[in-house]
């Protein structure tokens, strides 16, 4: 992207002033470096997204945004219903409520060198992952009904997962106003056979080490310390979420019309907060977040599993699970006046404050933990949620690393089984069905995950807290 | 004329599927074919399960869009690939069989699972050579 499109207000901020029909500025949060690196299709869609109708302060980008489909990938995007504000599928993204959480295992990096093989090939051997696996739970109709409204809470009383869990998971594991009869009968059946799976693609679970603490306070308060291992689990809502995507963009293109809704890009697909199809949507999309808080909630019960078998006194205690492709209900102050407005997230990070009161007590004073996945073999990272970040960006952060470049392109350069090979000599264990989806994967197809957090931390959207890196991962 | 062929085309994170033919039918049974080879390459498929799909949408984009939606779900509900496609086209109604078989994990090596179309670089459309293309942006 041209630097000279935007207009700089800080070395991280740059702003898009509004222009034809933009109703508030396009706002990004990078540094020049990642700017330069960002499609002009990412100009255009923080644009386009800063057209529709009851849009609130800005139309932000944060600074791991791509060209996704109507709304940029790191877009962030609060509507008031009270403004005939919209709600779009395409701001939610297929992969509704895909997320980290991040587990503590009270061992240390040596405890799992030691049986870093075996605890490879038992966590592959539970957990599901890849095209065309499936899990062991297969729901009957009234228990699918039950997990899309229950989310992790209904995992739980199944006996997958503790109930200790819960308050460590955003919206304490039950996204409420989850409305399972608007979910089709096709996403449910797409959903039938994939509860407590991966997926494929840039899914996984790794187990991974502290590398550096940045910020000592918040580690503390978290219970992380350097050497400590760790297992972090990047997934979503599976089938049904696809489906849900699927089935709300065609609605959504076919009524934005009927509802009369001037739209630039056919692919920003919307209809308005209050009609009857922003309502379904809103419903089926709840549901869909449970499914994606029940789906993590199993897989770590399936990583409990395999730990008690490798290592039984490990003991595996959530630190924090966050969604990034979501659209919430939540309360905002816009210029010194509370509102309350539908913030979609898609690739972004909901990232609290301290004192903020959807935090559980033990992390209110410090703040909430954001969880950045890197790319297989690179690092990831946690940050903590700043206060700043309220005024500055809705309180969201950025989401990971993002591709720079297609998989077509990774898939000519790399050799699956070969970067596995070379992963291992640098002591990361790669388990995966697929050697073309290594390849796809390569950890030098994607931009470089420090410049990102390092510019989420310089922009006040969160601050680093501490590094995480790979010992074994597992892949879709 | 070119024959019929698919290509793939740049997308950030997903992947951009095309499709060209002498007639609409023919590019969108070569854009489906574009979506599997994002998956695994269409060759090594065996046509031992067929399955029949009907779709229709007030317009081509959209209507291409349904298309593959269709395929993904069958994919996902039945764990096929689709290396084979013949399609009927008859203004808003899509009707058309799909050749393929269960996902074998060892041989296929599927790459990774489309979640679904989009209608990001939608287009189905007629060049001046008279050639069909039909094309769109599936989320990976």
């Amino acid at each position: 992207m041209d630097l000279s499109l935007l207009e700089r207000k800080s070395d991280y901020e740059w702003w898009i002033p509004p222009t034809g029909e933009m109703r508030v500025p396009g706002v990004i949060y990078a540094d020049e470096a990642l700017i330069d690196g960002m499609d002009y299709k990412v100009f255009e869609q923080v644009c386009n997204v800063a057209t529709l109708p009851g849009i609130v302060k800005a139309s932000f980008a944060m600074p791991d945004a791509h060209w996704g489909y109507g709304f940029p990938i790191g877009g962030v995007a609060a509507f008031d219903a009270e403004q005939d504000g919209v709600i779009s599928a395409g701001g939610v993204g297929f992969d509704i409520s895909c997320g980290v959480r991040c587990l503590l295992t009270g061992l240390d990096r040596e405890a799992i060198e030691i049986h870093k093989r075996q605890l490879a090939d038992r966590l592959y051997a539970t957990v599901p992952a890849g095209v065309g696996s499936e899990g062991e739970i297969h729901l009957s109709d009234s228990e699918m009904d039950d997990m899309l409204r229950g989310g992790a809470r209904w995992a739980v009383e199944q006996g997958w997962g503790l109930p200790e869990d819960l308050q460590r998971i955003e919206e304490r594991g039950c996204m409420a106003g989850a409305q399972p009869e608007e979910v089709s009968d096709r996403a449910k059946e797409r959903q039938r056979r994939e509860m407590g799976t991966l997926g494929s693609g840039n899914h996984y679970l790794e187990v991974q080490y502290v590398d550096e603490i940045f910020d000592k306070h918040a580690a503390e308060a978290f219970g992380v310390r350097p050497g400590d291992a760790v297992v972090s689990i990047h997934c979503g809502s599976r089938g049904l979420g696809h489906q849900i995507g699927t089935e709300f963009l065609k609605k959504m293109a076919i009524a934005g019309k009927e509802y009369g809704l001037r739209i630039p890009d056919r692919e920003l697909a919307c209809a308005p907060i209050n009609s009857p199809v922003g309502q379904s949507y809103l419903g089926a999309m709840r549901a869909a977040i449970n499914c994606a808080l029940a789906n993590r909630e199993i897989i770590t019960h399936l990583a409990r599993q395999a730990f008690a078998e490798v290592l039984p006194e490990a003991n595996l205690v959530l630190l924090y699970d966050v969604s990034h492709n979501t659209c919430k209900v939540e309360e905002h102050e816009i210029d010194g006046r509370p509102m309350t407005l539908y913030v979609h997230r898609k690739g972004a990070t909901r990232a609290f404050g301290p004192g903020h009161p959807e935090l559980p007590e033990s992390l209110r004073a410090v703040g909430q933990p954001v969880l950045i996945g890197g790319s297989m073999g690179t690092e990831s990272y946690i940050l903590v949620g700043t206060t700043e970040a309220e005024q500055k960006s809705l309180s969201s952060s950025c989401h990971g690393a993002g591709r720079s470049m297609s998989r077509r392109q990774a898939l000519k350069q790399w050799s699956g089984r070969k970067l596995q090979d070379q992963l291992a000599e640098r002591g990361i264990i790669v388990r995966s069905p697929s050697t073309r989806g290594v390849a796809e994967e390569a950890p030098g197809a994607y931009k470089d995950v420090r410049a990102v957090v390092d510019a989420a931390d310089a922009a006040g959207l969160s601050r680093k807290v501490a590094r995480l890196k790979p010992m074994v991962c597992i892949k879709g | 004329m070119e024959s019929a062929h698919w290509e793939h085309f740049e997308h950030d994170a997903d992947v951009g599927v095309r499709g060209i033919g002498a007639t609409k039918d023919e590019a969108f049974e070569q854009a489906a074919l574009a979506m599997t080879a994002a998956i695994t390459d269409p060759a090594g498929l065996n046509p031992t399960e067929t399955v029949e799909i009907e779709c229709d949408a007030p317009d081509d984009e959209l209507l291409l869009v349904d298309w593959l939606n269709a395929l993904i779900y069958e994919m996902a509900t039945r764990r096929l690939l689709f290396g084979r496609f013949e399609v009927h086209l008859n203004g808003e109604r899509l009707t058309a069989q799909a050749w393929g078989e269960r996902v074998d994990v060892a041989r296929h090596q599927p790459a990774v699972e489309v979640k679904g179309a989009t209608l990001t670089c939608a287009r189905v459309e007629q060049n001046s050579t008279g050639q069909w293309l039909a094309q769109c942006v599936v989320d990976v």
